[in-house]
């Protein structure tokens, strides 16, 4: 019963997936842009990163600026991360009532 | 404590290495790497030192609470670097182009670098320099705490 639960299950998604990869998607006439999934719309996100990021923040390393700069909150989740590292190590590992020294 | 040879090479090469790492440091905003990567390079310096003197003997020279006070500094200095531009956003870089510590301009395209660019950049790459240095350096004594000597 569970199994044939699961081949149930399995079949719809794969079905979906596959349905979706072979589609040949929307076509739009205005811009001649074919939206195809797995082949998403062009963004501007790295060519903005590229031409502007040596002016706006001055460093020469681009990759810093993103990860300092324009997504600084990232690095402040990663060096919480860190923290919580050290805490939980800490904890573990910390010198008990009973232990000498 | 490990053998002569291996003291002895730990106490010629740990310099080099804490160099390297605050290099890393520093050239954040200019050539690959940055806080991360340098603190990790310091915290391997540690590591030497460690492993070659054995934990009795350093823990009388590094202390685990200075290290993670080491730690929680470099974590209060960049959430307060982060927290001074706040009038315009959070992370905001109030310090680029505007001429003073860290604020020369950069021209577009290939240059040379220069280390006094790129605003709250260093500082926030010192910051984490700091922190990484302190919290990996904190969780190395806290595991060689539960090693045991054995004397061959």
């Amino acid at each position: 019963m569970r199994n044939i639960l699961m081949l149930i299950v399995f079949l719809t998604i794969f079905s979906f997936f596959m349905y979706v990869a072979i589609n040949p998607g929307d076509f739009n006439s205005q811009t001649g842009e074919h939206f195809v999934f797995g082949s998403p719309k062009f963004t501007d996100m790295d060519n903005y990163f590229i031409h502007n990021a040596q002016n706006q923040t001055g460093a020469n390393n681009v990759v810093t600026s993103i990860v300092f700069d324009y997504r600084g909150f990232d690095t402040l989740g990663e060096a919480s991360v860190l923290f919580t590292a050290v805490l939980g190590v800490g904890l573990a590992l910390r010198l008990l009532r009973g232990d000498k020294k | 404590m490990m053998s002569k040879i291996v003291r002895t090479q730990a106490n010629f090469l740990y310099p080099f290495i804490l160099i390297f790492g605050f290099y890393i440091v520093a050239h954040g905003h200019l050539t690959p790497g940055g806080g991360f990567q340098g603190g990790a390079v310091i915290a391997t310096g540690i590591a030497l030192v460690i492993v070659a003197y054995g934990y009795d003997r350093i823990k009388s020279w590094i202390k685990k609470s200075t290290l993670t006070a080491t730690e929680s500094i470099g974590l209060l200095c960049f959430i307060l670097t982060a927290f001074i531009g706040i009038g315009t956003s959070f992370f905001y870089n109030f310090l680029a182009n505007s001429g003073l510590l860290f604020g020369d301009r950069v021209s577009y395209g290939v240059n040379p670098g220069y280390l006094n660019t790129a605003g709250t950049l260093p500082i926030m790459n010192l910051a984490v320099g700091i922190e990484v240095l302190g919290g990996l350096g904190a969780i190395l004594m806290y595991m060689m705490s539960y090693g045991k000597e054995v004397d061959k």
